[in-house]
Order: structure tokens, then C-alpha cells, then sequence
């Protein structure tokens, strides 16, 4: 079962037989699909030897290699090596995952205290023009599709920032048709009166868009790569901007040269090997902090979750224990990392990591459009919806969060930045 | 018997006089906490982040520093000098008085501070009236040049923060204790009582600390603990230790027993 691929393909009775016949092209024959390697018109390229680095290391890792005596001197070292970084990601070091969580909860102490960072997202709009097989907004899929209009979009921010929240993370599909980057600015400098901190979760721009972004209010950029192995990603990401996946490799370069103050990366764990994705997202992280030394980074670690209209999808091979592994290789790796976990995981796995390696997770969540009112208080606001990008596991609300996690013994934190 | 130097034993920092050689952290740990940290530390300066205070009513640090503690507000989060200004005003603006502890880093791994930066951000807040303490690498013509652009104090790292490592950095705050004439305050990397001890010994100021409490399995013993250290280092740095012989029994025939007028 766990080494079973998913079943990502779903046909949709809505679409025209036209628009079937060029999806099944697309699915079926790969000489269908562009170059996936190739830069698009307007796509910035930028001189970086970071790419070269971390995929060169991936594609030499070898995880059967290491041995528990690789995993027991990588636990001696006082700083984690490369070479340790890979010892811990290994099957050797599945029974060391105790050893390993004490370590990394003594680096997640040494570095962050007993704090935790809580955060929500806000989807603005779900339109996409890709054809990303394992994500519910993808443009084949059936599901109500929404853009937010400002109006709406503060309305959104209040009813969030009423529920005391002070740090969010903007959302879209990835459109720059319907959401454009002046759209999303306006959305950012809309965040900066309601919040303390603003994020972005949005589709790979060039240096000049992060720099735009950057005054209109964003802190930090996140996007992720889902998967660092280029082959496997080129039979994912079939249509669309997305499927370029150089350009968006560069993406968190070209944000910080664009004056963003921090960075998120992740590799979607479950769409291709998660001990050579997982590898790649850390030495990603490890590179490009030599190279922006004052960037502040961080690190998700999502898997697959179930989408509209496709219930079957899973992680396959990572379950909560790989998960966990992951996530203290990363902690004891890149001790000074903020790691963030999200509510695809359950509210159990979440109130253990944050005791070890987490240091960011969040609250009162809906990967939907529009529906914060309706789902922080109950009322049935009679306006429209937009679908949700994929199901939700840890559904608890802001205060529930804030309760939960002082009952661990930790200090939630709401803010902790100044935007000057 | 306590002489009368030990007796009025006050640490002076920009014409504020303490007891206490304890400055504490206080962004690790839980807000509960900190009361009682205070109390068995027997702070009388506790630091805060300028960014966490800055937040909206719900638990606010601010809310749970005792009264009659002086705050230091830092400016952790600030990357180069004008970062670390425009922090410092909205602490005033905030309320936290006019002390002042200036932490610019510009890594993100090592969070060493930038002695350069910080030297320009000295000046800069001195001019305004604050009372400076910089957080800085020990070097001494770093040290000299914020003497010079106006700090109350200098706090030299002793290891990286958060390391709990003690004094990597003893020889260089040995040479700045020795030379600076200014309150010099150890900051960062202390993570046990015997190294704060041990600082105190070598004629340091007072300590600062705040991943040594929150990494202790009993906090606020561990404040104590502190306390106690800093206490008996400081005793034994006034009282003039001993001399400690670096091998063997001393010689019992002078090797200038030779000389003869």
C-alpha cells in the first residue's frame, strides 16, 4: 500500500471534451509537456551556484549507505555535518528517533527558549492557470472559485485580527491573470494595519515583484519546491508556470535580493524519495544562509493531504514516525531555523513536535476563500465561499491553540518582530 | 567581617546605582515565570525584546515584569544601525525608559553582533540621551571606540548565545576589564553558575543571562543558583584572591639569592 503511487488523475464531467482530450495529452504523453528546465519569457535569471550545490549532494546521497555507527557519531557531534545531516535522514536512524528528539528539543530550547510562534493563513483567491496533479486548486479541478475583493479581503483581516492573531500569511492560487502582483501588494499593505507580521505564500516572482511586495508590507516569502528531484517534479506539474523548476528553485534568492527579510522552503513529502527531498530542503536552507548570513530562515515539512475531489491521496511512505525524524534531522542540522508545522497534521502530532523541534504552527485555519467569518463565529454570512486548497487535519481555533500549547509548558508567542 | 568597600558595593551604570550584579533575560521562558525568576534571581535590571512588547493586550511582557525592576529593552531583530535607532525611540515611545541595550546582528545562524554597527548605533542614542549598554565580539578597539561614542557600559559575549558554553572569550574580556573603564558586563554563553562565578573572579561587572535559566530543569532555583555565584564571585574579586601557583611548591632557594647589595 505505502509504496503505491497515488491515483492523481481525476476527470472532471464539467470539462469540454476539448479540455479533456488536452489533459489526457498531458497526462499520458510527455512529449505533450514543455521543457520543464526551460525559463519562460520574463522570468529572471540569476547568477547562483546554490542549485548546483544542493542537487549535486542529493543525487550522490545514497540513505541505505549510512549505519548505526554513522548515526551514533553524527548524535556525538557537538555541530551536525553534512554528512551527519545525512546519517540522520537514513533508515539506519529510525531507532535512534528518541535520542534524536531529546537532541533536538535541547537545540530548539538553546536557540528559541520554550516559545512557539502561532500564525493563520488567508487564501485570497484560488484561481491557477497549473495543472499540479496533487493540489486541489489545480486548474482541471472542479471546486468554486473565488478572489476576494479588498473590501472583502479587510474584512477577512478583521475578523482574524479580532481573534487576537498578529502574524499572517497571505495565500493565492497561482494566477497572474486574476491575481496579479498589485493585487497581492494591496494585500499586504491592507495586512500592515491589521498585523504585526505579514507573509507570503504566493507563486514565484521576480526580484523587482519581491522588492514591490516588500514595501507594500511583506516580511517573508515561502515556496515551496514540493520536490527537488526535477524528473519526478516534471511529471507532477504538468501545465502552467509552475512546471519551471529552476525558476523556482531561485525563488527565495531572488526574494531576499529583493530586500525580503526571511525565507520558508519545503519539500511536499510524499510525492517523490522524502529522505532525498528532505536532504535537498535542508542543504537549500544551508546554502543560501552562507550566502544571505542576515536572512532569517525557515522550514516546512508538509505531506500530502487528501483534496477536493480526490480523498485517496496520502503521504505513502512517511508516516508520523518519518515524519518525526525529518524534523529533528532538520532541528539538529539547522539549529537556528524556525521549523513550522501545519494543520495538515493532527492536533496530537503537533502538541509533540512543538516540544521538540516546532517552532511555529498554525491556529483558527481554513485553506478556503472568504470563510473566516462563518468559520471563527458559527454565523452563516450568506456571501460566497471559494474551495479549499486541500482538507485540513488540526482544526482547532486561535484560543483553543493559545490554551493548548501553555498547557504543554510553552510560551505562545503572537509577535515577535518589528517592521522598521 | 564585611569591610566598608564590600558593604557599599554598588554597581554604577549611567548614574543608576544597583545591588544586584545580575541582569536578567527574559525571552525564553514562560511569562509566569519571570516573577519569580526576578525574585530568586534577585534581579533588580531585567532585559525584554523591544519586538516582543510590541504587541497587542494579549499577555504582554510588559504585564508581567514586577515593578521597582528596571527594564532594559534591547533591540534584538535589528540588522545594521538605523534598525537598532528607530527600535530603541519606540521603546521610549513605549514606556521602557531611557536604558538601552543595543544588540545588531547580521547572521542568522551565530547571532554574533556587529561591532561596527553597534559602535555607529552608540553614538547615535547617546547623543539622545539613553543610557547605552552594547552588546558586542570582546575586542578592545571596538570597546575604545564605544567608550568614546558614549555607552554607560560594554557587554562583551562570553561564548555564542544561547551555547551555554561559559568564558570561550575569557582572555579578551580578561584585556577589556583591564582597560575599559567602564562597567563591563558579560553577556551570552554563560550557562552555568561556576562560569558566572568565574567572570565575576576576574573582576567583570555583573552577568547576563537567559538560556542558562530557561535550558535549567528547576528555573528559578537555577536563579538562585546565579545569584549565589555572582555573589561569591564578586567577594572573592574585591577581597584580592590569592596567588595561584602555576607549578609546583615555590622555589625555597631564590634564584637571586645570589645578589649581595
Amino acid at each position: 500500500m505505502e509504496n503505491q503511487e497515488n491515483q492523481f488523475f481525476v476527470d472532471s464531467e464539467f470539462l469540454s471534451p476539448k479540455a479533456l482530450e488536452i489533459k489526457h495529452r498531458l497526462e499520458t504523453d510527455p512529449s505533450s509537456r514543455t521543457d520543464h528546465m526551460a525559463y519562460l519569457p520574463g522570468m529572471e535569471r540569476i547568477q547562483s551556484d546554490v542549485m548546483d550545490k544542493v542537487i549535486s549532494q542529493m543525487n550522490a546521497y545514497d540513505p541505505e549507505r549510512y549505519t548505526a555507527r554513522d548515526v551514533e557519531a553524527a548524535l556525538h557531534h557537538e555541530t551536525c555535518s553534512i554528512e551527519d545531516f545525512k546519517a540522520l535522514l537514513s533508515p539506519a536512524a529510525e531507532p535512534f528517533l528518541e535520542r534524536m528528539a531529546q537532541r533536538a528539543r535541547l537545540e530548539t530550547r538553546k536557540h528559541f527558549g520554550n516559545t512557539v510562534y502561532l500564525f493563520t493563513p488567508l487564501y485570497i483567491a484560488n484561481y491557477c492557470e497549473n495543472y499540479c496533479i496533487y493540489c486541489g486548486f489545480n486548474c482541471y479541478n472542479h471546486i468554486k472559485r473565488m478572489k476576494l475583493n479588498r473590501e472583502q479581503i479587510e474584512h477577512e483581516m478583521r475578523v482574524i485580527a479580532d481573534s487576537g492573531m498578529e502574524e499572517i500569511l497571505i495565500l493565492t492560487g497561482e494566477s497572474r491573470s486574476m491575481s496579479g502582483v498589485e493585487y497581492i501588494g494591496e494585500a499586504c499593505a491592507l495586512a500592515r494595519k491589521y498585523f504585526r507580521m505579514v507573509g507570503l505564500e504566493i507563486y514565484p516572482v521576480n526580484s523587482d515583484e519581491y522588492r514591490y511586495l516588500r514595501a507594500c508590507g511583506a516580511d517573508y516569502v515561502t515556496v515551496f519546491q514540493e520536490t527537488y528531484d526535477a524528473a519526478k517534479y516534471e511529471t507532477l506539474h504538468l501545465m502552467g508556470h509552475k512546471r519551471v523548476w529552476p525558476y523556482r528553485f531561485e525563488s527565495q534568492e531572488r526574494a531576499l535580493m529583493g530586500g525580503m527579510r526571511g525565507v520558508g522552503f519545503s519539500a511536499l513529502l510524499g510525492l517523490a524519495d522524502f529522505r532525498k527531498d528532505a536532504l535537498a530542503t535542508g542543504l537549500h536552507v544551508y546554502y543560501l544562509q552562507r550566502k544571505y548570513p542576515h536572512a532569517e530562515m525557515s522550514l516546512s515539512c508538509p505531506r500530502l493531504r487528501p483534496i477536493i475531489n480526490n480523498d485517496k491521496i496520502n503521504p505513502r511512505d512517511v508516516h508520523e514516525r518519518q515524519l518525526c525524524q525529518v524534523l529533528c534531522a532538520y532541528r539538529i542540522f539547522l539549529p537556528f531555523a524556525g521549523i513550522t508545522v501545519s494543520s495538515r497534521e493532527s492536533a496530537q502530532f503537533r502538541n509533540g513536535i512543538v516540544k521538540i523541534a516546532a517552532t511555529k504552527v498554525s491556529a483558527g485555519v481554513s485553506t478556503g476563500i472568504g470563510d473566516h467569518e462563518s468559520k471563527y463565529t458559527g454565523r452563516d454570512t450568506g456571501g460566497a465561499e471559494g474551495d479549499e486548497q486541500f482538507e485540513i487535519n488540526d482544526s482547532r481555533s486561535f484560543a483553543r491553540m493559545y490554551d493548548d500549547i501553555s498547557a504543554e509548558g510553552l510560551q505562545p508567542v503572537l509577535n515577535d518582530y518589528l517592521y522598521v | 567581617m564585611q569591610t566598608t568597600q564590600q558593604t557599599n558595593d554598588q554597581l554604577v551604570i549611567g548614574g543608576h546605582a544597583f545591588t544586584s550584579r545580575f541582569i536578567l533575560g527574559s525571552g525564553k521562558y514562560s511569562l509566569k515565570l519571570i516573577e519569580s525568576a526576578v525574585r530568586d534571581a534577585g534581579a533588580e535590571i531585567i532585559t525584554l525584546a523591544v519586538r516582543r512588547a510590541n504587541t497587542k493586550d494579549h499577555e504582554n511582557i510588559l504585564d508581567y515584569i514586577p515593578k521597582g525592576v528596571t527594564l532594559l529593552p534591547n533591540t534584538s531583530g535589528a540588522r545594521n544601525a538605523d534598525e537598532a535607532v528607530r527600535i530603541a525611540r519606540l521603546a521610549r515611545e513605549l514606556g521602557c525608559g531611557d536604558f538601552v541595550k543595543i544588540e545588531i546582528m547580521h547572521d542568522s545562524k551565530y547571532l554574533l553582533p556587529d561591532n561596527y554597527e553597534t559602535v555607529r548605533a552608540t553614538e547615535t542614542l547617546a547623543k539622545e540621551g539613553f543610557i547605552v549598554l552594547p552588546y558586542m565580539y570582546p575586542d578592545l578597539n571596538a570597546a575604545r571606540d564605544l567608550v568614546n561614542a558614549g555607552a554607560a557600559a560594554v557587554m562583551p559575549l562570553a561564548s555564542p548565545i544561547g551555547s551555554n558554553k561559559g568564558l570561550a572569550t575569557r582572555d579578551f574580556i580578561q584585556i577589556l576589564i583591564d582597560e575599559i573603564d567602564l562597567p563591563i558586563i558579560v553577556d551570552a554563553g554563560i550557562g552555568r553558575p561556576s562560569q558566572a562565578c568565574e567572570a565575576m573572579e576576574m573582576g567583570a561587572a555583573a552577568i547576563m543571562a537567559n538560556t542558562a535559566l530557561a535550558t535549567a530543569g528547576d528555573l528559578p532555583m537555577m536563579a538562585s543558583a546565579f545569584r549565589k555565584a555572582i555573589e561569591a564571585g564578586r567577594q572573592a574579586y574585591l577581597s584580592g584572591l590569592g596567588r595561584v601557583l602555576v607549578r609546583g611548591a615555590a622555589a625555597s632557594d631564590p634564584l637571586t639569592g645570589f645578589l649581595r647589595d
